[in-house]
């Protein structure tokens, strides 16, 4: 998508805020359904984030997996548990603040390394003419197809394991409890 | 006019966000929603360097992690319903039963 330098920059700055305070809400919500709908919020102005790299096929795969799949599989879950024990980060004991120590050294790595970093020219063959003209689904599609076979198909060996596993975990316990 | 450094620091953030929520809260739940926030976090570093690259290798590569991101969620949501219904308890602090 390609919009105005400032539209661009409202667009972004907006759903930056955004997706941060909701990162922030899954953290601080005392019961899991507020993180759970807040982490709803992330997904979807990360979503736009997608759209704004021009990258449309990642952003509606990101509404679909994570907002639609992944989210609701949470929310069943909260509903089934019904953790009502749910105490929000509670008192202040030195794991959390070892915690909190650990990632304000993170994030101080990281602005040293992104201020730091010299970036590669860009040297790719798809440009964003050549996605436009091609089609964004269709080079992901191709590129899927054929260099990246082999983790393709090993990602779906993972889903399978992944399908079995989550069956026979939810089953045996059915098993145990009705004996 | 916004960067791919723009998008780095917000991703970098995020990050950081997600990795709070794993360390410092005690439901599983969330500690689950605190590793999607860091694996959302490297997709948005991965589309940003694609789009500045002009390469689309990081878009498949977020393909896959969307893959793995979703059968971690199935997987883990599994055990830890499983660990309810065994213990009827979901704090991980008093999951330590393999501790020596």
């Amino acid at each position: 998508m390609d919009l105005g330098g400032i539209t661009e920059a409202v667009v972004f700055y907006v759903f930056a805020a955004l997706g941060v305070l909701a990162a922030l809400g899954v953290v601080i919500a005392r019961t899991p359904v507020r993180s759970a709908l807040s982490l709803a919020v992330v997904f979807l102005s990360l979503a736009v984030m997608y759209l704004l790299l021009n990258a449309p096929f990642i952003a509606v795969a990101q509404v679909m997996i994570y907002a639609g799949a992944v989210l609701i599989l949470f929310l069943f879950v909260i509903m089934v548990l019904n953790p009502r024990l749910e105490l929000g980060i509670g008192t202040l004991s030195t794991q959390t603040v070892a915690a909190f120590g650990i990632t304000v050294v993170l994030i101080v790595e990281l602005a040293i390394i992104l201020s730091n970093a010299q970036l590669a020219p860009a040297t790719g063959q798809f440009t964003p003419e050549f996605v436009s003209q091609a089609g964004h689904v269709q080079v992901i599609g191709s590129l899927l197809f054929s260099e990246f076979l082999l983790p393709f198909e090993i990602a779906s060996m993972l889903l399978l394991v992944a399908i079995v596993g989550a069956i026979s975990l939810a089953k045996r316990v059915r098993e145990e409890t009705r004996r | 006019m916004i960067t791919v450094t723009h998008y780095a620091v917000l991703s970098a953030i995020l990050f950081a966000i997600g990795a709070i929520a794993v360390l410092v809260r005690r439901n599983p739940l969330v500690m689950f929603m605190g590793i999607e926030l860091m694996l959302n976090a490297v997709n948005l570093t991965f589309v940003a360097f694609s789009r500045y690259l002009n390469d689309m290798s990081g878009q498949v590569f977020v393909f896959i992690v969307l893959t793995v991101a979703a059968a971690e969620v199935a997987v883990g949501l599994a055990l830890v319903v499983a660990i309810f219904r065994a213990r009827e308890s979901v704090d991980v602090d008093e999951i330590d039963s393999l501790r020596g």
